[in-house]
């Protein structure tokens, strides 16, 4: 049944708008669509962005992959290389810094009336995107360079899927708890 | 209906939903959540503009076509949701130089828009480099235990803790 609903594309649609609505309000609830807590993560003063990432990933990773154990959906997992991955990784983290909001949350901060997200950040982001675009055929088989040896952490430590599952949650959970401790 | 009109959640709450919010995107649509590539095409839709379909020679534009998807609704969503949020709470307003910026930088808008222009291109560039966004590998793929995906996101805060660090030391030389 999920099948036909996912090649539905109008009501595909649909569904794209209402997730990111959702989406939208938790990003802006939670305070990440603001230049000054993303900067003051990158300064490391505040860490609510990782607070955010890491709630997200805890609890979208057992629903994701019981899911995924009872053949209910399909994972999109990319294989990665050192030429796209840490490359793109570090000119990516260098733009975040400069525009202090990433490519989600500047579609929030343009809902909350930030001008330097619109005419800074998303003028910049279609320029950028239309650089790639152009460079791309030089690109691309640089970024094929130094392919990854595992796909999944599962692949990397040689353990089955919820025996990553459970100590990356405990982790996650102690670095929590560390945060407060901390006071940030 | 207080909590509607709360400035701030706590972050794990709101992580939590966009957890569970994941979830729905996998089951109902077969996506992960994600936001770059829409810009990527929304690039190729304004190029045709100006060059027809002379656009589709572009090796790039064949891979990610410039048309309207489901992520582009997705990213769409995510600024009306912000919209609403931060109008529930009476905090939406048109806003030009952002704190601690203006602070530390002053409150001329020319030299902070050329530098969130900069920061987009550079963005929006190292996105289509690695494949991906702080959503789409660093909340989708990492959940989704990808290598790759943890990998990048921890280059994308490197390179991002760097670069802050180094802005903001500047005025202080």
């Amino acid at each position: 049944m999920y099948e036909t609903l996912r090649a539905n594309t109008k009501a595909q649609m649909g569904l794209g708008l209402l997730f990111g609505i959702i989406f939208g309000f938790f990003l802006q609830k939670a305070g990440v669509t603001t230049y000054k807590v993303i900067i003051n993560q990158l300064l490391l003063t505040d860490f609510t962005v990782l607070k955010v990432m890491m709630s997200a990933v805890a609890v979208g990773t057992v629903g994701v992959h019981f899911m995924h154990g009872r053949g209910m959906i399909n994972l999109d997992i990319d294989p990665g290389s050192f030429g796209s991955i840490v490359v793109g990784g570090l000119i990516f983290g260098a733009g975040f810094a400069l525009l202090g909001y990433c490519p989600g949350t500047v579609a929030g901060a343009v809902g909350q009336g930030a001008m330097d997200a619109l005419l800074g950040g998303v003028l910049g982001m279609l320029f950028g995107s239309w650089i790639y675009a152009v460079a791309y055929p030089r690109i691309a088989p640089f970024r094929a360079r130094g392919p990854f040896k595992h796909l999944r952490l599962q692949d990397l430590f040689h353990l089955s899927t919820w025996a990553v599952i459970v100590p990356l949650i405990m982790l996650i959970v102690a670095l929590f708890i560390g945060l407060e401790w901390l006071g940030l | 209906m207080d909590w509607l009109s709360m400035e701030q959640w706590s972050p794990y709450i709101c992580g939590a939903g966009i957890g569970i919010l994941s979830w729905f995107t996998f089951l109902l649509s077969g996506k992960a959540l994600g936001a770059s590539t829409s810009y990527a095409r929304t690039a190729g839709m304004i190029e045709r503009i100006f060059r027809g379909n002379k656009v589709m020679e572009r090796e790039f534009f064949k891979e990610v076509a410039p048309k309207i998807d489901w992520q582009w609704m997705l990213v769409l969503g995510i600024f009306i949701g912000a919209f609403i949020s931060s109008s529930l709470s009476g905090t939406a307003r048109i806003h030009w130089v952002p704190e601690p910026w203006f602070s530390v930088f002053g409150g001329a808008i020319l030299p902070r828009m050329l530098i969130a222009f900069v920061g987009g291109t550079l963005l929006a560039l190292g996105a289509r480099w690695a494949g991906g966004c702080t959503s789409g590998h660093g909340i989708s793929g990492t959940m989704q235990l990808a290598v790759a995906s943890w990998v990048a996101a921890i280059c994308f805060f490197v390179g991002g803790i760097v670069v802050a660090t180094i802005l903001y030391a500047v005025p202080a030389l």
